[in-house]
């Protein structure tokens, strides 16, 4: 069984009176482990297809199946579990709160999952080490450089050991370096089973993917695999 | 999300804005304070009147000539117009009452005192030897009027403590001859200082046989009989003969009033029972203020913390999560404001009542609670939309930051 199965799926905006279609009739399949990277100009709706994965937004027609599961039955609470329980998000700008440490930030997820203090600690610290900033655990993200904030990022995404992490220009905010670095890192993770969707305008980061989506107005225009290395 | 760590994530979010944050706490302080203060005010003007009354005597009667149709403070108590007179033969005729355990007549003028190269203007009441029992004077020295027959005017006085002091400056007044009006009388006896009373500043009294004092005033009717019951529970039957009686001696005509002390009392006590109720509503709005003020800097806070809420969702949190953070954000503050109320009340009493020791400056205990709860109260209540706003955010346009 595939992992995620979107079928006929649109999604419309209201802008300014005008119906926007930033998702058209778009059918995808993609199994537990794949690397995926979507491509497309502005506006092509990678975002928002990112979003509808995400579950942080909900299809306006057709229907996704994560697990098997047809995500349009589920409330608003089950949607949020699913979310904590399964995916990862690392976004452009970080987002990681100011006031809290790195290692805070990395206990944020298993704080509202209700795990407790002693175990929190273990696992942020686990999960920082795995990104190589187990140094960094009590620096705030002022005093970290956007390469590693990024790394507090992805090590947050992962600690709750989801089967899904997307990206969302992840190396947008980055110099090359460290953006092949961030790079580096999710692949890593990648090889070890994570289901791995990129959303990036940089050919470069997208052509490492083994499976390339390129979108336009909405639809998918190009579905390549790499043949197997 | 345990109790703990939400409580630890929303104190952090409040202490990244500490000026924000302290002067919601100082508003929230004041309107607790308030409170506390001005029911504080209420309650001791309540206990300072009933205490003034209470020291009238127990068990106290006042009878007053005249019918009013009110009890408590009527105009016939200031005035006393009456059809008939109230007279000595009515006083005495009111100790029939097996429920009357003494009876005490009173005629209240003015006249001049003098003594030496001494004048001065004063309040002259007539009255017996029963007084200072009902009344329960203590005497500084000498004794009080002698028990004697109502009709015998003696040519003796008894002093209030400012007179003594103003007449007899360093001298033993007992025993001296002073002049009243045109009457003289001999000191028998100086009163201990009593201070404010509501009837009249006893300390500036002089005080002689009802007799001596009707003809010194020339007045043929008493201004009132002050009556002590055997008992708190033979209040009602004494007031039940007391009317009984002068109604048959004024031929059948109830042209008295009686008020009872505990009339009184309950009177006053509903007065200012109900003023301390008003300033604690008064002091309550500026709770609600407060409240407001908390709903307000809330929603700024949510607008300005847009992007963390939907990280927050993107992580995983269910509305309930978001809207329990802010909720607990507003009833941090709503907490800490009113201990810091409560603190900077119960300072605010400490001086006063150094300032004025008489005064019994004691918030009530209903003052105390509801101030405490109305704070929490506005947390919750202006707490809540501001945290459903934060809970309904889109994510995405949230981590957009738009």
């Amino acid at each position: 069984m595939a992992m995620i199965r979107l079928e006929a799926l649109g999604r419309t905006f209201e802008v300014g009176g005008q119906q926007v279609r930033a998702l058209d009739q778009v059918d995808l399949t993609i199994e537990a482990g794949e690397y995926l990277s979507i491509m497309g100009p502005s506006g092509s709706g990678k975002s928002t297809l990112l979003n509808v994965l995400g579950l942080l937004d909900t299809p306006s027609v057709g229907a996704y199946w994560l697990d098997g599961v047809n995500t349009s039955t589920m409330g608003d609470d089950q949607l949020a579990a699913t979310r904590q329980a399964q995916i990862g998000f690392v976004f452009q700008s970080f987002h990681l709160v100011p006031r809290m440490t790195a290692a805070e930030n990395v206990e944020l997820p298993m704080l509202l999952a209700g795990i407790g203090g002693a175990e929190r600690r273990e696992r942020a610290h686990r999960s920082l080490a795995g990104v190589g900033l187990a140094d960094r655990a009590d620096h705030r993200p002022a005093q970290l450089s956007g390469g590693e904030r990024q790394r507090v990022a992805i090590a947050r995404a992962i600690v709750m050991q989801p089967r899904l992490l997307l990206a969302d220009e992840p190396t947008g905010n980055l110099d090359t370096g460290s953006g092949a670095e961030i790079v580096r890192i999710m692949e890593t993770l990648n090889e070890r089973g994570l289901t791995l969707i990129v959303v990036t305008h940089d050919l470069q980061i997208g052509e490492r993917a083994r499976r390339r989506l390129r979108l336009r107005d909405g639809r998918v225009v190009e579905d390549l695999r790499a043949a197997q290395a | 999300m345990t109790f703990g760590d939400c409580t630890r994530v929303a104190a952090g979010a409040l202490l990244r804005y500490p000026l924000r944050t302290a002067m919601m706490l100082l508003a929230t302080a004041i309107g607790v304070a308030a409170v506390l203060v001005l029911t504080a005010l209420g309650e001791a003007a309540r206990s300072f009147v009933t205490d003034e009354f209470r020291a009238l005597g127990t068990h106290l009667l006042v009878v007053l000539p005249g019918k009013t149709e009110t009890t408590g403070m009527g105009p016939g108590l200031m005035a006393g117009e009456s059809p008939r007179d109230l007279t000595l033969d009515d006083a005495r005729a009111v100790l029939r009452s097996r429920a009357v355990a003494r009876v005490a007549p009173l005629v209240v003028g003015a006249a001049t005192v003098s003594f030496g190269g001494l004048e001065r203007d004063i309040t002259v009441m007539g009255t017996t030897a029963a007084m200072v029992e009902i009344r329960q004077w203590r005497m500084a020295t000498g004794e009080f009027l002698r028990d004697q027959d109502w009709d015998r005017a003696s040519p003796e006085c008894v002093l209030g403590d400012t007179l003594r002091r103003e007449l007899f400056a360093g001298l033993q007044p007992v025993g001296h001859w002073l002049r009243v009006g045109d009457r003289r009388c001999r000191v028998a006896g100086v009163l201990a200082p009593q201070g404010m009373s509501i009837m009249a500043n006893v300390d500036e009294l002089v005080l002689m046989p009802v007799a001596a004092a009707q003809q010194l005033l020339n007045v043929p009717g008493l201004f009132r009989l002050l009556i002590q019951a055997t008992g708190r529970e033979t209040v009602a039957g004494a007031q039940r003969d007391v009317v009984r009686i002068l109604k048959e001696r004024h031929r059948g005509q109830e042209d008295v009033t009686v008020i009872t002390q505990d009339a009184v009392l309950t009177t006053f006590d509903g007065i200012f029972g109900a003023l301390t109720a008003a300033l604690a509503g008064i002091a309550a709005v500026s709770l609600v203020v407060a409240g407001v003020l908390i709903m307000n800097v809330m929603l700024v806070a949510v607008s300005q913390r847009t992007a963390e809420i939907g990280l927050l969702k993107a992580l995983g949190a269910s509305r309930r999560q978001v809207t329990r953070l802010f909720l607990t954000e507003a009833m941090i503050l709503a907490a800490c404001g009113a201990l810091a109320g409560l603190v900077l009340g119960y300072a605010a009493l400490v001086l006063m009542r150094a300032l004025y020791p008489d005064l019994a400056f004691e918030p009530p205990g209903w003052a105390l609670a509801g101030a405490c709860l109305v704070a929490l109260g506005c947390g919750v209540g202006f707490g809540i939309l501001p945290a459903r706003r934060a809970a309904r955010l889109d994510p995405i346009a949230a981590l957009a930051g738009r």
